[in-house]
């Protein structure tokens, strides 16, 4: 066998062009990749991860360039190839995963129409045995009953399957690499760990070369045997997967190693510096339940979304609901939330029944400010015409009743400096901030009128790890300075354990486990939250 | 730096930014320059016009009839001597007003009702549908003949029929930008925020399909003045002696084969640049208004 690495990079840079002149997004780094091997990248949004497999592809868009070094993909010097020749080698020699597999799927055609279609075009199959090799390929993947399956369109098989036909169609041609950008993103833990595993197998069996681009240190650790972590287009570290977890060097990896939620880590430990500053002053909390609900059931044609759930939320408790998706916790949260009306069950916001007023009546209604809620994603949530002070002043000016113009904006920057959004950034729109700005806007604009109960529905899905320990951070010292109650939806147990006093377990619309956080992960009863727990990528040790 | 101080900052930003980016736009793109100046021209010319001519424009001089393009008469004169220059530059008034009335009116009315489709579904997406396709279903223009043949010559029942015959573009595609929306996450947000339907649509989602909406707009406002021009051309709208692109047209039509080429031409002309110019000037209209394009 070769010593040579299959993919090797050297000083690779790659610029892009704007209006205020040329950004390095990618500055001087080394990389190389061995036939068998997994290498990881790990970075956060920004870090230039993802432009440097680009580059590798050569798939950059018209604005970005290699401006410097050399890519060596098995002797060829590929920043220098024609077009046409790096058309034959993308798909039949390198091929690419991408992060939404809906996406990058054609919607209107056949799955297996879809594979023939790549070998046919590398000419890896005639029309005569296209077919069969398209069904091989989904029995690969491990997609129960291919030649039913050949038939089915995306829309039809669940995100983990079309990952696994994005799979499928990333190695028909048999490639040498294999890069896979985000590819469980998205996706339930437990789908996660059968994509990953895959993954990790076909790799192996077929001698392959793969790169693995993710946000999670811990998934890259898991599933690869280098792990290189980039910062602003810069390699800081590159180490055998064991090594970074156990001895980081640089300062960047051991930060990034901190904010990742892992088993036994507490909140104040997920920032950096030791925190000097006391704990906020608490509200005096009166006992008492604030959310009360019974026999709360959503029906959906002949299906039910939600199967009769009773759960309960004390003032000043915080409260996890999990589940993958599909368990009905979105559902339930929106119907908390009055957003969605309940088919059968009652709810009891501090002591008075609401809901039975309707979905569209309930703007107007005087509980309407006392339950709040924090979007999943901040960029969908915010109104992309309104800056940061309209989308907090918003709530204020419909239900806080009368205010003067330099009260309301006051009382604005007040909610900015309390969540930590700098007053200057209040004039930004939404595209203008990143994206721990916008969820803290998301923050101030539920906490405006001081409600009884938020629900943050996967608050910190969307944002970097490190922004994600400062925000749970920042809602944990909210939560005890205003007295608030949380509904916390999530799908990520180690988040839930470090918010929630109490977790609930969801899955098919029915709670299969209730307890203290401690007790639901250190000692689960359900098989199900066994398995959740254990589909949790761990690292090596 | 004082509270009130940051405060009185963050508001006066805010308009220079909007100016600044109008520029940028303006001056990047050479061709949405030009549209900008053509549209000045246009404007201009609309609210100056009679003031500017050498000639009254309805003023008849047999003794000069069918003089070509001259120094004494730029475009020439038509068959009863009356200036075309002075005619084609007071006719923008009228054509401008038709086609800015006719925009304002459709979008009104079809944007209004097709983001109430879009965002409400049921029955006011049925009926608002159903109104379209009944329109669609005609051949527009012959529409807009019937429409003006039926309510009477005025140039009121001009701008109605060209509302009309515009009205399922634009409330399709108010409703298509509306449906979209409906369920993104700042529409839950602002229901959270205690907005009542009405606001959510006037304040959350208009804003938002604006950008568009100003395209097809710019769109419409080219194709308003053709129409206008074409009711007239066939003897519908406009009557003469009323100086107005469309009969100009028509009334040198026959010329064209005799000879007197120039009593059509320069109306049809200034009549192809003024939609020219609306449909450049839809793109940069578009990058001023999203702010999404600022960077």
């Amino acid at each position: 066998m070769d010593k040579m690495p299959l993919l090797d990079v050297r000083d690779l840079t790659v610029e892009f062009a704007t209006r205020r002149g040329a950004v390095r997004a990618v500055d001087q780094i080394d990389l190389s990749v061995m036939r068998g091997e997994i290498l990881g990248i790990v970075g956060e949004s920004g870090s230039g991860k993802s432009v440097t497999s680009y580059a590798v592809m050569r798939i950059l868009d018209r604005a970005g360039r290699i401006a410097e070094g050399s890519i060596s993909f098995s002797g060829m010097a590929l920043q220098t190839l024609p077009e046409s020749q790096m058309r034959d080698l993308r798909g039949r020699e390198m091929s690419m995963v991408f992060q939404n597999p809906r996406a990058a799927l054609n919607p209107i055609r056949k799955i297996g129409r879809q594979i023939e279609d790549v070998l046919l075009r590398h000419a890896q199959a005639t029309r005569t045995d296209a077919r069969a090799k398209s069904i091989a390929m989904l029995d690969r993947v491990r997609i129960a009953r291919p030649e039913e399956r050949y038939d089915a369109y995306p829309f039809e098989l669940s995100g983990g399957m079309c990952q696994r036909v994005v799979i499928a169609l990333a190695l028909a041609c048999r490639p040498q690499l294999l890069i896979a950008d985000e590819p469980t993103t998205g996706l339930d833990v437990t789908t996660q760990k059968a994509v990953m595993e895959l993954m990790v197998e076909l790799t192996r069996e077929r001698r392959m070369a793969a790169i693995l681009i993710t946000h999670d240190l811990g998934l890259a650790a898991a599933y690869c045997d280098t792990v290189m972590v980039m910062e602003k287009g810069k390699v800081v570290e590159s180490a055998p997967s064991a090594d970074i977890f156990s001895a980081p060097t640089h300062p960047y990896t051991k930060r990034l190693l901190q904010a990742t939620p892992k088993p036994g880590s507490v909140l104040r430990d997920l920032v950096m510096d030791p925190q000097p500053e006391p704990p906020p002053p608490a509200r005096p909390i009166q006992p008492g339940r604030i959310l009360d609900v019974r026999g709360l059931v959503k029906t959906y044609g002949a299906n039910n979304a939600v199967d009769g759930i009773d759960l309960h939320v004390d003032r000043g408790e915080s409260v996890g609901l999990v589940g993958e998706s599909g368990c009905g916790k979105s559902t339930t949260s929106m119907m908390i939330m009055r957003l969605l009306d309940p088919s059968d069950g009652s709810i009891q916001f501090d002591g008075q029944e609401i809901g039975a007023v309707p979905a569209r009546a309930f703007a107007t209604h005087p509980m309407r400010k006392r339950i709040q809620m924090v979007f999943q994603d901040p960029t969908d949530s915010l109104n992309p015409r309104f800056t940061a002070e309209r989308a907090i002043a918003d709530p204020i000016q419909r239900m806080g009743g009368s205010i003067r113009r330099d009260a309301l904006r006051a009382r604005c920057e007040e909610l900015a400096t309390l969540v930590g959004l700098p007053v200057h950034l209040l004039d930004r729109f939404p595209h203008q901030m990143s994206g721990g700005q916008k969820a803290r806007v998301g923050i101030a604009r539920a906490i405006a009128l001081n409600p009884d109960l938020v629900i943050l529905d996967e608050p910190t899905a969307a944002l970097d790890v490190s922004v994600q320990a400062v925000v749970l951070n920042l809602l944990q010292d909210l939560k005890i300075s205003l007295g608030m109650s949380y509904l916390f939806v999530s799908h990520d147990l180690h988040v839930v354990r470090l918010l929630c006093d109490r977790v609930i377990v969801m899955r098919a619309g029915k709670i299969v486990e209730q307890g203290t956080a401690e007790q639901v992960l250190e000692a689960p009863t359900a098989a199900y939250t066994r398995e959740l727990i254990a589909a949790v990528p761990h690292p090596p040790t | 730096m004082s509270a009130a101080g940051i405060s009185e900052a963050r508001a006066a930003s805010g308009l220079t930014a909007t100016l600044q980016h109008a520029r940028h736009v303006i001056t990047e793109n050479p061709v949405t320059g030009f549209a900008f100046a053509l549209f000045l021209l246009l404007v201009v010319t609309a609210i100056l016009g009679p003031s500017l001519v050498p000639y009254d424009p309805l003023a008849t001089d047999s003794s000069a009839s069918l003089r070509p393009p001259s120094a004494r008469h730029w475009f020439g004169t038509d068959q009863l001597g009356r200036d075309i220059f002075s005619r084609v530059v007071v006719a923008t008034r009228l054509d401008m007003i038709i086609a800015v009335t006719s925009v304002a009116v459709v979008f009104a009315a079809g944007g209004l009702a097709g983001i109430a489709a879009g965002y409400f579904g049921g029955w006011t997406d049925r009926i608002v549908g159903r109104l379209a396709d009944t329109i669609m279903a005609f051949p527009l223009f012959v529409l807009a003949m019937g429409i003006v043949a039926a309510l009477g010559n005025t140039v009121t029942n001009i701008v109605i029929a060209t509302a009309v015959v515009n009205f399922p573009l634009y409330a399709r595609l108010a409703r298509a930008e509306a449906n979209i929306r409906r369920d993104a996450g700042f529409v839950m947000a602002a229901r959270l925020s205690g907005n009542t339907d009405l606001r959510i649509l006037l304040f959350h989602i208009l804003p938002n399909i604006l950008p568009i909406m100003v395209v097809q707009m710019s769109l419409t406002m080219g194709y308003a003045i053709l129409n206008a021009a074409g009711l007239s051309f066939i003897g519908l709208g406009v009557r003469p002696p009323t100086p107005e692109w469309g009969i100009m047209v028509a009334e040198g039509a026959a010329g064209i084969i005799s000879g007197e080429w120039w009593v059509a031409l320069f109306p049809g002309l200034t009549l192809m640049g003024a939609v020219f110019c609306f449909n450049l000037l839809g793109d940069g209209v578009r990058d001023i208004v999203d702010p999404q394009r600022r960077t």
